[in-house]
């Protein structure tokens, strides 16, 4: 996959950092609809282990995706201490499990460094580019990457 | 507003009248012979020329008025409303409906038929009886409405009385034919006196005036005896008649094709003068003759009159401001005088206090249109408030030791009014079945015709109603489920006399309520299922093993399978194998259930048991491996506790569990839906038994019952997808998301049919 075709402009836009297991990603902040707390999800049978199922918002029917078995790394075992990310991909929204919101980033494009050539393709699927801030190196995550139209949209 | 909204207004009344046309037409198909039917059936066609008119839907115009004059015919009973009669109206029927689409979507229609329509219908009128090669070839002239109807062959004749008890005069051209001069054009003496909706309904006196001025020389009396004082006055009635004298070589026709709009909104009278004065008193209409100055009938004229009013009657604004038509400004204006007279300012303000109130009580009708999105909304609100209400209940309950409070009173009639406020804003959405039912009649009168059978449709519990998303999606399985019907099921009339059978055959659509659910039934007289056949086309099509033993009703159930088409030949109509499993996929996407029964000989019935609405369900909430499960109760045949003793072996991975001397296989749920890896013990567990379409039965395994409930329906697929073995989601008292079962998916995956299978395809797809 080439990443000169993917767009980067972002001029001057503001992303939210986050933490899974010992790595830090972030997201365009436009895509986050919401910060909660984890609550007990209802399991879902014959899905993927790293759906971990779907809870109450507000009415609404609402997946939560532990986002640190999706980028391939170890399972996370929610507690009470987990956060949600409420985020908008295409038309679904999505909560996303990570163990702690960390910052809110300015960047500009510029700040986004290609992603390095690696072996693994998972990585590269999903990585939009890295950033360096003050000596920590953030993954920028592209959302529907993570959730390509076919698995969101089987029906 | 703007013209496509008003437009979009139209096109919704045409629906509505079409119906109507529709459903009279069978009514008198169907031998009723009441003048009331017949005069619905010329309304219905003849406000949809009107509005068409309006908008310059000339095809549709054209059409409609051949139409309305052939159903005049009928109307005054010069044409025998008979079968082949009413055939060719049903078809005209269907090819206004096409029109109407046609004009609203920019489709197109197809020509040749309605121009064959049109030269039947126009033999109709001419008295000519119907033959079934009616249809020329040659295009028949498309008949100006309007502009020329005395070339129309009908002409109209004498009304019945109607609701106003005015009698007209009846009349014939050849009584005065002699009495023509050579020189003198003839007379006609007009009548014309509004009714009070006339200028409410859109009419305007001033206009039609000009227009029949257009005709030849006329004068005008203007009868204003009837206009009240001003306190008394409805500034949007019609108070004033005209007497018209007119001197026309056009004929009576093009006089009332005039105030043909008009025609429902005023009593009129055309009638040959008797001598050659005019202004004659009228002997049933005593007046005194108040020449009119016709300078109104003209624009300029028109338009002067409101400054002139609005001067006269400066001190009374309230009443001017109420004036919007030129032809009530006249009246306004010689209302002002009496005002000027009396000096009553405060007389006009009752007027028209009192005019407002007569509007709001006429603006008052039976049914408003509102928006469905809005209704939807309403509906999902008061889901939520069903959710809330539930977990109030429950957080109060658990934190309420004594159970006496009066909390406790408040909160179970605050259930009781939720309940009450579902109930009643599930009663907005909830529709009569007729409309679907009446796409139905056109479907199978179609398919009569292209297979050349002869089928009578009969239709019973069409009012009765449901969910108004259930009605949508019930046309598209009704419509495959009819024409298979008439294709396959009903023989050719030769087949049917040989088998001594009424060469006509009935297919039967019934609605009805039942159980909280609706049930809709198709029966044909047809053949019946040729079991053999469906046997041998199975085996054909690899659907079963040739040596499967299978019962009579698990035969006629193979025709639901995917891929599976009896028919000697391909037809347009069905046969190409994506019939009734189609259908029973829209069934059961909508909660619902088909069933067969056939006996060979006699014909097969359908049936349909469908939810009543798509939003809420009764369901039994269970434990499945720690996991809370909502069951639809309508599935629910009964709940046992099994004994050791009750549960049978069979084979390696099955068992069965014997019930009153009969086995019912066994389904761990939690098995199914992987949320065990081992088979749960029975006899620790409840047993639901379910009854899954086709009719079989099967004990679903569960761990425990927590109670019934009635819940809310949340989509699943809205965020995520679609789950096998899942049918939707729901929230709990206690804010949790707990799964709805789709008890039929459970019980299919149990049959060996793999959950993941269905997955995989689901994914592919």
């Amino acid at each position: 996959m080439s990443y000169t075709a993917k767009n980067l402009t972002l001029g001057g836009s503001e992303l939210i950092a986050f933490r899974v297991g010992d790595q830090e990603f972030c997201v365009n902040i436009m895509s986050v609809r919401e910060i909660r707390g984890w609550t007990p999800a209802t399991a879902m049978p014959h899905s993927p282990s790293h759906m971990i199922g779907v809870i109450n918002l507000r009415g609404a029917v609402l997946p939560i995706v532990d986002l640190s078995g999706r980028l391939g790394m170890k399972p996370t075992d929610p507690t009470a201490r987990h956060v949600i990310i409420v985020a908008q991909v295409r038309r679904k929204v999505v909560g996303l499990l990570v163990d702690a919101v960390s910052d809110i980033l300015t960047v500009t494009d510029d700040d986004i460094q290609p992603t390095p050539e690696v072996s693994s393709d998972l990585e590269r699927q999903f990585a939009r580019g890295i950033l360096a801030i003050d000596k920590r190196m953030i993954c920028l995550i592209e959302l529907e990457a993570l959730f390509p139209e076919t698995e969101s949209e089987a029906a | 507003m703007d013209m496509n909204e008003i437009k979009e207004i139209f096109f919704q009344e045409c629906e509505e009248q079409l119906a109507e046309l529709e459903s009279g037409l069978l009514k008198m198909n169907d031998g009723d012979r009441d003048p009331e039917t017949v005069n619905a059936v010329f309304r219905a066609v003849h406000s949809i020329k009107g509005g068409a008119g309006a908008f310059g839907l000339d095809d549709l115009v054209a059409f409609a008025h051949v139409f309305e004059t052939t159903l005049d015919c009928v109307r005054s009973n010069k044409l025998e409303p008979t079968q082949d009669v009413l055939k060719v109206m049903l078809k005209s029927a269907d090819v206004l409906a096409d029109l109407t689409n046609a004009a609203r979507d920019g489709g197109s229609v197809d020509e040749s038929r309605s121009r064959g329509l049109v030269k039947e219908l126009e033999a109709l009128a001419n008295g000519e009886l119907p033959s079934p090669s009616a249809v020329s070839e040659a295009p028949a002239p498309k008949p100006a409405p309007k502009a020329a109807p005395a070339s129309v062959a009908a002409a109209p004749a004498p009304k019945p009385t109607d609701d106003s008890g005015f009698q007209p005069i009846p009349f014939s051209f050849d009584d005065f034919g002699g009495e023509e001069k050579p020189v003198d054009l003839p007379a006609y003496e007009i009548t014309f006196k509004p009714r009070f909706e006339l200028y409410s309904k859109g009419n305007d006196a001033t206009l039609l005036l000009r227009d029949l001025s257009r005709l030849g020389e006329m004068s005008i009396y203007c009868n204003a005896d009837a206009l009240p004082g001003l306190e008394e006055l409805d500034p949007e009635g019609a108070y004033f008649f005209w007497n018209i004298t007119i001197k026309t070589d056009k004929g009576e026709d093009a006089i009332r094709s005039v105030f043909e709009f008009a025609e429902w909104d005023c009593d009129l009278t055309v009638k040959p003068a008797e001598d050659s004065k005019p202004g004659e008193t009228n002997e049933e209409l005593p007046m005194i003759p108040v020449p009119f100055d016709l300078s109104i009938l003209d624009d300029g004229g028109a338009s002067e009159v409101p400054a002139a009013a609005e001067t006269k009657a400066d001190d009374t604004a309230a009443a001017v401001a109420a004036a919007e038509t030129a032809t009530n400004v006249t009246q306004m204006a010689a209302a002002a005088a009496r005002v000027e007279k009396k000096e009553s300012a405060a007389a006009a303000a009752a007027a028209a206090s009192a005019a407002a109130q007569n509007n709001a009580a006429a603006g008052a009708g039976q049914t408003i249109r509102v928006d469905l999105d809005r209704v939807d909304r309403l509906i999902n609100l008061v889901g939520e408030l069903v959710i809330n209400q539930a977990m109030l209940s429950q957080s109060v309950i658990e934190n309420d030791t004594t159970g006496t409070s009066s909390i406790n009173m408040g909160l179970e009639e605050l259930q009781q009014l939720t309940r009450e406020i579902q109930d009643s804003v599930m009663a907005i959405r909830a529709q009569p079945v007729k409309p679907v039912f009446q796409r139905m009649s056109r479907i199978v009168r179609e398919i009569a015709d292209m297979t050349g059978k002869s089928i009578r449709l009969i239709t019973e519990g069409e009012n009765t109603e449901v969910d108004k998303t259930v009605i949508d999606k019930l046309a598209e399985p009704l419509t495959h489920m009819i024409r298979n019907a008439v294709d396959h099921g009903i023989e050719t009339p030769e087949k049917r006399a040989a088998a001594g059978k009424n060469t006509e055959g009935t297919v039967r659509l019934t609605a009805k309520h039942r159980s909280g659910r609706i049930l809709i039934e198709l029966a044909d007289d047809g053949a019946g299922i040729n079991r053999e056949k469906v046997r041998q086309k199975a085996i054909q099509n690899d659907l079963i093993p040739a040596d499967a033993n299978l019962s009579d009703e698990e035969i006629d159930n193979l025709i639901f399978l995917p891929g599976f088409s009896t028919a000697d030949k391909i037809s347009d109509i069905s046969g190409r194998g994506v019939g009734m499993d189609v259908v029973k996929r829209s069934i059961q996407a909508l909660g619902g259930r088909i069933n067969i029964t056939s006996r060979p000989g006699q014909g097969s019935v359908f049936t349909m048991s469908l939810p009543l609405t798509l939003a809420v369900l009764d369901g039994m909430v269970v434990t499945v491996a720690g996991q809370t499960l909502v069951v639809p109760l309508t599935a629910i045949v009964e709940t046992l506790q099994p004994e050791a003793a009750a549960i049978h072996s069979f084979g390696a991975n099955h068992r069965l569990i014997s019930i009153r001397n009969s086995f019912c296989p066994l389904v761990d749920v939690g098995r199914i839906l992987n949320f065990r890896a081992t088979q749960a013990n029975p006899v620790e567990g409840v047993a639901l038994l379910v009854e899954s379409e086709g009719g079989g039965q099967r004990a679903l395994m569960v761990d425990a019952i927590q109670g019934q409930r009635q819940v809310v329906i949340k989509s699943l697929e809205a965020n995520y997808t679609h789950v096998p073995g899942i049918a939707a989601a729901t929230i709990l008292g206690d804010g949790r998301v707990a799964l709805i079962l789709d008890v039929d998916a459970v019980v299919g995956a149990s049959r060996g049919q793999s959950l993941k299978a269905e997955m995989s395809l689901a994914a592919a797809g």
